[in-house]
C-alpha cells in the first residue's frame, strides 16, 4: 500500500488523483526539471549528448512500455517504428517544407497510423504468435527502408534539417537539449495522465484479465490495436527527435538489435512503470559509458593484457547489455522502478523497517 | 412467460463437441427478484451464466434481455445494456488498486477517450474522473472496503477480493447482476455479510439478481425463485419451498434425506 508521510491528507478526490502523490515528490520533480534547465551551462557537449539520447530513447521506451508493460502485448519491431518516425519527419520537411518543429508531432501521428496497420493482427494474436507477427513488421519495414529511395534515400541515407524556432537554430547540443527536454516532459506527463484515466485503465485491465475486462464493457480488439498505435506514436516522436539531432538518418540503424535494446530498457526499467521507462533508457545509454570507463581503468593492467580489452570493447558493450538483461530478469524482474520504490520505503520507515 | 420479464432464456442448448452442457433450457427472470440457479457440479450453471453474459454463444436458442435478442451480441456491448457479472474464480485485475478495479466498472459510463485522457486537464477528463470517483466511493462505502481502497487487488484476502469483485460489477450500474457463486470459499461471517449485500442490492439499489450458489441455506433464505439444473436439463423452477418439495429435485440433487433442511 502507498506509504504517505504523516501530515499528507487529500481532502478532495481531485487531490487524491494527482500523478505525484505528495508535496515533496512534486517539489523534487520541479527541482529536477529546473536543474536540468541549467545543465547546458554546466555540462560539456558530450554529456549533454548523453542526456539528449536518454530523452528520446526514454520516449521510445515509454511507448514500448505502454504496449508491453501496460497492455501485456509484445513487439519485437519497435526500432522499425522509430525508423518510420525518423524518416517521415525528414521527408515531411524536405517535401512539403513544413517547419521541423511541426514535423516531429506529425511524424508521430504518421507512425501511429503505420503502427495501427501493423497492430491489426494484434487484435487477434497474443504472446508468441504476436511476437512473430511484429518480427515480420520489423523486417517488412527494414526492407521498405532499403528500397524506398524516395523516402529514405536508400543506402546512402537521408540528410535532415535542424529545428528552427523564432529565428533560432537548435543545431547544437546546448540548444537542442531544451527541445528534447520539452518533448520528454510532455510525452511523460501525457502517458501518466493516460494511465490514470479511463482508457489507460482499460489497457491494464486487458493485460490483467481480458475476460472480465470484456464483461466490463471493454472492447478487447479496439484496445489492443489502440495500444499499438499509441506505442508507435511515441516511437515516431522519438525517431523524429533522433533524426533532427544527428542531421542524418541511415537505413541500417533501425535493425532488430535496436528493437531488442528497447525491450531491454523496458525490462530493466520496469514493466508497467512510466518513470521506469526513463530509468531503463538512462541505464542503457549510460551502461556503455560505464563499460568504457571500466576498460580505461583497467588499461595496461594484467587483466587488459590477458583479455585484450582495448580491442574488444565493442563486443564487451554488447555482452554487457545481454548480461544486464539476464541479471535483471533473475534478480529484479520488476525493474529499476520497483527498486527505487523499495529504497524510498526503506528510508521512510528507517530505522523501524518492520 | 407472458408476465413481465427482464431476462429470458428460450430453448437454450450449448454443446462442446459431443458434450451437451445445456439442453433445451428455458426460464425467465422477473424484474426486481432474486433468482437462483442451483444444481450439482457440472450441471451447466456457469455455462448458463456464460451464455447470458456473452462468454459462450449458445448452439441453439435465444437470450432475451429487456425485450432485445442479445444471443449474438459481443460480451463487451452487454455492459452498456445493464448487464453486470462476477466470476466463480476470482477475476480481478490483480495489479490494479481496488479503486481502479472498481473504476473499470464505470468504463461504459465514461466518455473520455485516450486523447482527452492524455490531456487530462484540458478536455474534461479530470471532471469526469471526479464525478465517477464519487459514485465509486459510494459503492466502496456500501461494501465496506474503504480501508483497502488503495491496495493492489492481488494482495487482498479471498473474502475481500470477492467483495471487490462485487463492487466492480455494481459499478457497471447493471439492471441485472449475475453472481457466480458469490459465497464460495467464505466462512459463515463473510457469507452473512455477502447475503446482506445481495439483499441490499436487490431492495435498495433496485437490481435484479441472478445468482448461482451452492449454499442451500442462503439460497432458500434470500431467493424469490429458484431453478434447478441437472446434467444440463432443467428439473424444476419456482418458489424455494415448492422446488425443495419436488420429488425429482430431491432425488437428483439433495438425495433422499427425510429432513431436507438438514442439508443446509
Amino acid at each position: 500500500m502507498a506509504l504517505a508521510p504523516a501530515g499528507e491528507f487529500h481532502a478532495s478526490y481531485r487531490a487524491d488523483m494527482t500523478i505525484m502523490p505528495t508535496r515533496n515528490s512534486r517539489r523534487a520533480l520541479l527541482l529536477g526539471i529546473v536543474l536540468l534547465c541549467f545543465a547546458p551551462l554546466v555540462l560539456g557537449r558530450y554529456e549533454l549528448g548523453l542526456l539528449i539520447n536518454i530523452g528520446f530513447m526514454g520516449i521510445a521506451a515509454l511507448g514500448l512500455n505502454i504496449l508491453v508493460g501496460f497492455t501485456g502485448q509484445i513487439s519485437i519491431g519497435h526500432a522499425a517504428f522509430f525508423g518510420v518516425g525518423a524518416f517521415l519527419s525528414a521527408y515531411l520537411h524536405e517535401r512539403f517544407h513544413i517547419p521541423v518543429i511541426l514535423c516531429i508531432p506529425l511524424a508521430g501521428l504518421g507512425t501511429a497510423l503505420v503502427g495501427l496497420v501493423f497492430g491489426l493482427p494484434a487484435a487477434r494474436l497474443k504472446g508468441l504468435y504476436l511476437a512473430i507477427a511484429t518480427l515480420a513488421a520489423q523486417f517488412i519495414l527494414e526492407d521498405f527502408f532499403a528500397r524506398a529511395q524516395w523516402f529514405t534515400g536508400g543506402v546512402s541515407g537521408r540528410m535532415t534539417e535542424a529545428v528552427e524556432l523564432f529565428g533560432i537554430r537548435f543545431d547544437r547540443e546546448e540548444s537542442y537539449f531544451y527541445i528534447v527536454l520539452a518533448f520528454t516532459i510532455i510525452m511523460f506527463v501525457m502517458a501518466a495522465n493516460l494511465m490514470r484515466t479511463r482508457d489507460g485503465r482499460a489497457l491494464i485491465a486487458v493485460r490483467d484479465h481480458y475476460l472480465s475486462a470484456e464483461v466490463m464493457g471493454i472492447n478487447l480488439a479496439y484496445y489492443r490495436t489502440l495500444s499499438f498505435a499509441i506505442s508507435s506514436f511515441y516511437a515516431g516522436i522519438a525517431g523524429a527527435l533522433y533524426a533532427h539531432y544527428l542531421f542524418f538518418v541511415s537505413v541500417e540503424a533501425f535493425n532488430i538489435l535496436f528493437s531488442i535494446q528497447f525491450l531491454a530498457m523496458v525490462i530493466i526499467g520496469g514493466l508497467g512503470s512510466v518513470m521506469g521507462s526513463l530509468m531503463g533508457a538512462a541505464f542503457m545509454v549510460l551502461m556503455p559509458e560505464g563499460v568504457q570507463a571500466l576498460a580505461d581503468m583497467l588499461a595496461g593492467g594484467w587483466i587488459d593484457r590477458t583479455l585484450k580489452l582495448g580491442a574488444s570493447i565493442s563486443f564487451l558493450r554488447e555482452m554487457a547489455i545481454g548480461a544486464a538483461i539476464i541479471i535483471f530478469l533473475v534478480f529484479e524482474p520488476d525493474g529499476l522502478a520497483h527498486r527505487w520504490k523499495q529504497i524510498k520505503a526503506y528510508w521512510k520507515l528507517y530505522p523501524f523497517s518492520h | 412467460m407472458d408476465e413481465a420479464r427482464i431476462l429470458a432464456a428460450e430453448n437454450l442448448s450449448l454443446r462442446f463437441g459431443g458434450v451437451r452442457a445445456l439442453s433445451d433450457v428455458s426460464f425467465s427472470v422477473r424484474p426486481g427478484e432474486i433468482f437462483s440457479i442451483i444444481g450439482p457440479n457440472g450441471a451447466g450453471k456457469t455455462s448458463m451464466v456464460n451464455c447470458i453474459s456473452g462468454r459462450y454463444r449458445p448452439s441453439e436458442g435465444r437470450v432475451i434481455f429487456q425485450g432485445q435478442d442479445i444471443t449474438r451480441m459481443g460480451a463487451n456491448r452487454r455492459a452498456a445494456l445493464g448487464l453486470g457479472r462476477t466470476f466463480q474464480n476470482l477475476a480481478l485485475f490483480g495489479h490494479m488498486s481496488v479503486l481502479d478495479n472498481i473504476m473499470v466498472g464505470r468504463h461504459h459510463l465514461m466518455k473520455s477517450g485516450f486523447a482527452r485522457g492524455m490531456l487530462y486537464w484540458l478536455g474534461g477528463a479530470e471532471r469526469e474522473e471526479v464525478l465517477h470517483r464519487r459514485a465509486v466511493e459510494e459503492i466502496i462505502d456500501f461494501l465496506e472496503i474503504a480501508h483497502v481502497r488503495k491496495a493492489p487487488a492481488g494482495t487482498l484476502s479471498y473474502g475481500l477480493r470477492k467483495r471487490v469483485e462485487l463492487a466492480r460489477a455494481v459499478a457497471v450500474n447493471p439492471k441485472l447482476i449475475l453472481l457466480d457463486e458469490p459465497m464460495a470459499g467464505m466462512n459463515l461471517e463473510e457469507k452473512e455479510d455477502m447475503a446482506r449485500f445481495i439483499i441490499d442490492l436487490n431492495q435498495e439499489w433496485g437490481m435484479t439478481v441472478l445468482m448461482i450458489e451452492h449454499d442451500m441455506g442462503v439460497v432458500m433464505d434470500i431467493s424469490h425463485r429458484v431453478m434447478v439444473l441437472d446434467f444440463g436439463r432443467k428439473l424444476a423452477e419456482g418458489a424455494p419451498a415448492a422446488v425443495l418439495a419436488d420429488p425429482q429435485v430431491r432425488r437428483a440433487y439433495l438425495g433422499e434425506a427425510d429432513d431436507v433442511t438438514a442439508e443446509a
